[in-house]
């Protein structure tokens, strides 16, 4: 397995490696958006159930 | 059902009528049509031969922003002063009602852009042999326009940044229209021949007319409530 | 009936979506490697692109997901609209992001594959352009839905657009088909699929696959997000909550 063959991509390195590359970040991303924003929301309800409690 | 009919009517004269005497309402989306018809030479030039090959796709563009433009007028006055729950209430079917309605803005808006059509067309050198062509394109293509335009002003009622908003909903189901109404004018010019393209503009107004008015009206209920 | 309301209710559907979840990332891992490996390590070079037709198993697949995932929003919206069912008001809500990231790398990647095919960075090919129009039709969507601020009025006009989005789409296909073999010079070929290999079969496949586990994924942690937030004033999300620690 000639990896320096591997990675040149006979040539149309930047266009393989730039969409494959591409398609990482996006799928990356579109799960830690959401999962952030459990965190966040978790904490917020958090907050807004502590003080319907306090004034009760 | 003579009320049904006379209801219709009624609509149709109102609407008619209203937006006759704002005559702004009216004329500006024209006067915009004439305008940006007329940018275009000033921005690549008066070469004769140029202008004669992008003027099919300059007229229809025109054509489908300054429908764009109008769409605000279609229900938002009626929404404002409450007519348009009246018609929501009213016995008479909400679909029938924009059909009518659509039908009064097409007479206002997309029939003077077909009739001032030909003027534009001398302006951008468009052979006198496509000028029958242009015409038809437009009176197939401009009630498509307002249709389609009806549901995305139904989806907006209200809504703030409501104009540009339209736009982006509504430009990207244009694009069969266009490519179709455009390609008949560039057709005829090429000498190609343009048969289908006129039937698949008819098959455009035969579906817009039959799903449209239906997907509005279902819109105005969602925009009411 | 009852079955309906226990299925519908969204406290059953958290549940079930957080039990859903980990199996579907696992489905996905194990598919992109498997398609990942059989796409640029098995897969034979083809003899007319070189080896940028690998950019195939991630351009095909996505364009594919785009297509999919709107016509899942519109029909989520349509049965949301016709029955009034909240989930899959959330559900089609939720689609559109992600469908919108599968638009995007279609059209990128279809760019990349073809700038060493035409030579240029763009080519209004048939495929492409029908890709960027869906593209705006998944912005009108979003940017409708964002501009209500009533969730209900938001999903629902939001489902209408979807729905005439839906029936457009076709027709806006065929008319960008017959466009583009009316304009394109003859040099310029689509970006043709290169004559399929069986072994470029599988991966495809894999991929499509693995990036549906994928979108089944995050939709389902979007709408869990979701719930809590239209449920906040539920006791079970409460208890929940307390029992759950950070």
């Amino acid at each position: 397995m000639n990896w320096t063959e591997f990675f040149a991509m006979g040539g149309y390195s930047q266009y393989v490696w730039g969409s494959y590359g591409l398609a990482a970040l996006i799928l990356i991303l579109n799960l830690y958006l959401p999962l952030r924003r459990r965190k966040t929301v978790r904490r917020l309800l958090r907050e807004f159930l502590r003080l319907k409690e306090q004034t009760r | 059902m003579p009320g049904f009919l006379k209801a219709i009517g009624c609509l149709l004269r109102r609407d008619l009528t209203v937006a006759l005497r704002r005559s702004t309402d009216v004329l500006t989306p024209l006067v915009f049509f004439i305008i940006v018809v007329s940018l275009f030479p000033l921005g690549l030039g008066p070469e004769p031969a140029v202008l004669r090959t992008i003027a099919p796709g300059v007229i229809w563009v025109a054509a489908l922003l300054a429908t764009m433009l109008s769409l605000n007028r279609l229900f938002a006055n009626d929404h404002a002063d409450g007519t348009l729950e009246q018609m929501a209430l009213s016995p008479h079917p909400l679909t029938v009602l924009v059909l009518t309605k659509v039908a009064a803005h097409w007479m206002l808006t997309g029939l003077p852009l077909v009739l001032i059509s030909p003027l534009l067309a001398v302006q951008m050198n468009l052979p006198e042999s496509a000028m029958g062509t242009l015409v038809l394109s437009l009176l197939l293509g401009t009630p498509v326009l307002s249709l389609l335009g009806a549901v995305g002003a139904a989806l907006t009622l209200g809504l703030r940044g409501g104009g540009v908003l339209v736009s982006l909903l509504v430009l990207p189901l244009y694009t069969p229209v266009l490519i179709f109404g455009a390609g008949a004018v560039a057709g005829v010019i090429a000498g190609i021949d343009i048969e289908a393209h006129f039937s698949l503009l008819a098959a455009f107004l035969a579906l817009a007319l039959t799903l449209a008015p239906w997907a509005a009206a279902a819109a105005l209920r969602v925009s009411l409530d | 009936m009852q079955y309906m309301h226990k299925y519908a209710s969204p406290k059953f559907f958290y549940t079930l979506a957080g039990q859903l979840t980990p199996w579907m990332a696992a489905l996905t891992a194990l598919l992109l490697v498997a398609g990942l490996y059989l796409g640029l390590f098995v897969a034979p070079v083809d003899y007319q692109q070189g080896e940028s037709y690998r950019i195939m198993f991630i351009h095909v697949p996505a364009a594919w997901m785009s297509m999919f995932i709107y016509v899942c929003m519109a029909g989520a919206g349509a049965i949301a609209l016709v029955w009034n069912v909240k989930l899959f008001e959330m559900f089609a809500g939720n689609c559109a992001p992600v469908g919108a990231s599968f638009t995007f790398l279609a059209l990128v990647t279809g760019s990349l594959w073809g700038k060493p095919m035409w030579g240029a960075w763009w080519a209004w090919d048939a495929r492409l352009t029908s890709e960027l129009i869906l593209f705006f039709l998944y912005i009108g969507y979003m940017a409708l839905q964002a501009s209500i601020d009533d969730p209900r009025r938001a999903a629902r006009a939001a489902a209408i657009l979807a729905l005439v989005g839906v029936v457009n789409i076709p027709v806006i296909h065929f008319s960008v088909e017959w466009w583009n073999t009316l304009h394109q010079p003859a040099s310029v070929s689509k970006i043709g699929t290169p004559s399929i290999h069986p072994s470029m079969i599988a991966p495809l496949l894999l991929m499509a696959f693995a990036f549906t586990f994928y979108f089944v994924a995050v939709v389902l942690l979007r709408m869990r997000n979701e719930i809590l937030e239209r449920e906040r004033h539920t006791t079970w999300v409460a208890d929940m909550l307390e029992s759950t620690k950070p």
